[in-house]
């Protein structure tokens, strides 16, 4: 049958696969309009040496790979990839933790559980200037409420934002609470797959409250765990905003970033110099890039 | 016949309409040369400034069309927020549809200059020579002026009137630093907050503490030397001692001004345009101008926006450009353009006289403008960014106690060089 195919057919298969390639080809114009070319142009940004001069002019200089080399050898590099990493790992960490241990509590239902957990859903709603700012104004060190509640119980005064001690422990704190509803909603859906009879079998062997956790609810909640963390990894990677309005990433670099840094060189002084910052952008998505590498080989391990 | 269906030809037709609205968003507005010939005519110019808070109806919008008016065209105005103007500025001239005219803040007209978008005063003939050298100093670049001041605003020291009675503090008395040291002290003995000022990591940090940099006689080039460790060991002890509030290290000139408006602080340093909002405090409040070292004026940084002239393919349209900056630029024109700021100081002397005619309060401020000075001065032009970046982080540094004023300095001086790589 199909070494003889009828003319009528061939065509109609032809024309059927250009039907395809039409349907297809706005999703393709899309991909490369909003991914592939703004990639591209980021990785030309960055091997070349755009000063604004040479932004407007349209002559940059190629400078191969010199802008990672200064930018890896810059001291500034080792201090904000500490601080990205442990800004990162411990919001998502926390944010984890938290998430999890609000859905557990949620899933048994009762009574006003909907309406709290809604109330939980409060920090994702607002916008985060709002709630940059009100953090900020939390952790004020003189007249912040955090403080003042501090020294009710006789703890002296904490320069939260402006010590290069606290700053980046106070801007993590801050992403923390932006971060747990998200993970608290998506953990309770993973929550509602799991059959309730495993744990009602669990209960007739016996199987205390923890045990039922660790045996049951976390083994099954591991894909669900999984993505949850590899989000919260690339979401958390490249926080700007909230780092940015609570402490510019100060005092000096303390609570700078590899996102804030990119941002920085950029945006944040009187002359953009783009190039470093789509630099210091590229280790970024580097660095994601090969968390979500790891992610699929985990997954073919557990599978 | 070979014809494909209904859906096969909508898809294609779907994506060639995408196509094209792809092409379209590449080539820099292809149809722009014919579109603003017919602008031309029909008397369109474009008008770019950073006062989003001035809408059509304000008396900002309503000067400008005025001037439009007596040059025979009407202008397009959109205002954006500061930095974003930048950046706008910067597509626009990539692109090569930049606006008639761009207000933009002082630092930035080097670069702009530099990067060969803005077109010289000296090109259309404009007269520059009114200006205040210490103001337009600001927009030269390799000996040419690219912009000019609509007005002035700098620093001074704005005091809490009832609080400095109260600790017996005459604001007459301090000269120098040693003299405000003294009044400081006095404040704090009598239980008061003393100072606040804003020390944020941006450009605003470093422009609070230009004055006391200058006023020890430092220089930007040099930001390693003594005397620019004796000014951060200035601002240092003032936090470590209590005399100024640790979240000086985080305060916006915004904040700051906040602070002083609670009553609670003796002394803030802030910009002219509190002076509006100084008068309706519910205390008194006075001005004195920012200590040297050892006596007389700190040199003040200049802030304040720039008139520049973005170039044109069409430079037919300077003509037009011409006559409305000098209408924006008379004695009048600046006066009216000081009051609608809340307070922006002239800055030709023409109309500093007349400023002062109509309001003999302000003699401090204009004293403090003609005392000032840009920051991007000393032809330190488009470096001047970098090595601001570099002063601010070390402040920062010297303030939250992570390093000494002298070490914090010598990092930012090594880091400076490095980013300017002279």
């Amino acid at each position: 049958m199909r070494a003889a195919p009828p003319r009528g057919r061939a065509r109609r298969g032809r024309a059927q696969r250009w039907t395809a390639v039409a349907f297809l080809a706005p999703l393709i114009v899309y991909l490369l309009l909003f991914y592939a070319y703004p990639l591209y142009r980021n990785i030309e940004l960055s091997v070349h040496d755009y000063t604004p001069r040479a932004f407007i002019q349209g002559n940059p200089e190629f400078t191969g790979l010199e802008n990672y080399l200064k930018i890896l050898s810059d001291d500034a590099f080792l201090s904000a990839l500490r601080n990205t990493a442990l800004f990162t790992l411990g919001s998502i960490a926390a944010q984890y933790a938290i998430g999890l241990a609000l859905a557990v509590f949620f899933h048994r239902s009762f009574r006003l559980s909907a309406a709290l957990r809604a109330m939980f859903l409060v920090p994702w709603l607002l916008p985060l200037i709002v709630s940059a700012s009100t953090w900020s104004w939390m952790l004020n060190s003189e007249n912040g409420i955090v403080n003042a509640a501090l020294r009710a119980f006789g703890i002296g005064q904490i320069n939260w934002l402006t010590s290069p001690d606290t700053s980046l422990l106070a801007v993590t704190i801050a992403n923390i609470w932006l971060g747990v509803p998200f993970n608290l909603v998506i953990l309770y859906a993973g929550l509602q797959n799991i059959p309730a009879d495993l744990y009602e079998a669990a209960g007739l062997d016996g199987a205390g409250a923890w045990q039922r956790f660790r045996h049951i609810t976390f083994p099954l909640l591991r894909p669900v765990s999984m993505i949850t963390l590899l989000l919260g990894l690339i979401y958390t990677l490249k926080v700007v905003d909230i780092i940015w309005i609570m402490t510019r990433g100060g005092p000096a670099d303390a609570s700078t970033t590899l996102a804030i840094w990119s941002y920085r060189e950029a945006f944040g002084t009187g002359q953009p110099d783009f190039s470093p910052a789509a630099a210091v952008g590229n280790l970024l998505i580097l660095i994601a890039f090969a968390a979500g590498l790891a992610h699929v080989r985990l997954q073919k391990e557990s599978a | 016949m070979n014809r494909p269906s209904v859906s096969t030809r909508a898809a294609v037709f779907g994506t060639a309409v995408l196509a094209l609205a792809a092409c379209a968003s590449t080539p820099p507005q292809s149809g722009s040369s014919s579109g603003t010939a017919t602008a031309a005519t029909s008397g369109a110019y474009t008008w770019w400034d950073p006062y989003p808070q001035h809408d059509a109806n304000s008396a900002w919008a309503k000067r400008v069309q005025t001037c439009a008016g007596q040059a025979g065209v009407t202008i397009q105005r959109t205002a954006y927020d500061t930095t974003a103007l930048t950046n706008q500025a910067l597509l626009a001239g990539q692109e090569g549809n930049a606006p008639d005219v761009i207000l933009l803040d002082n630092p930035a007209v080097s670069t702009l200059a530099d990067a060969g978008m803005l077109t010289a005063m000296a090109d259309f003939g404009l007269d520059t020579s009114r200006f205040d050298k210490n103001l337009i100093a600001a927009g030269e670049l390799d000996g040419k002026t690219y912009g000019i001041p609509i007005g002035a605003n700098t620093l001074a020291l704005y005091y809490n009137k009832k609080i400095l009675d109260e600790a017996g503090v005459d604001p007459a008395s301090i000269k120098d630093w040693a003299s405000f040291d003294a009044a400081l002290k006095k404040v704090k003995a009598a239980g008061k907050k003393p100072i606040t000022f804003a020390a944020i990591g941006t450009e605003e940090g470093s422009f609070q503490f230009l004055p006391w940099f200058w006023g020890a006689g430092a220089q930007l080039t040099q930001l390693d030397s003594p005397q620019a460790v004796e000014a951060l060991t200035l601002w240092t002890s003032w936090v470590k001692d209590g005399i100024a509030p640790n979240s000086v290290i985080s305060n916006s000139q915004n904040t700051t001004w906040e602070e002083f408006l609670t009553g609670e602080f003796a002394f803030a340093e802030n910009g002219t345009w509190q002076i509006n909002s100084a008068a309706k405090a519910d205390f008194p409040t006075g001005v004195v101008q920012i200590p040297g070292k050892d006596g007389g004026v700190a040199p003040t940084p200049t802030g304040g926006e720039f008139i520049t002239v973005p170039v044109q393919k069409d430079t037919a349209r300077y003509a037009v450009t011409k006559k409305v900056l000098e209408c924006m630029t008379t004695p009048e024109g600046l006066v009216e353009t000081g009051t609608t700021f809340a307070y922006y100081i002239p800055s030709t002397a023409a109309g500093q006289e007349a400023i002062l005619a109509k309001e003999a309060a302000l003699k401090p401020w204009v004293e403090a403008v003609r005392s000032a000075k840009g920051r991007t001065s000393d032809n330190l032009g488009t470096d001047y960014p970098k090595i601001s970046e570099a002063l601010w982080i070390g402040v920062q540094k010297a303030l939250s106690g992570s390093a000494s004023p002298a070490d914090a300095l010598k990092a930012a001086q090594a880091q400076a060089k490095q980013a300017t790589g002279n």
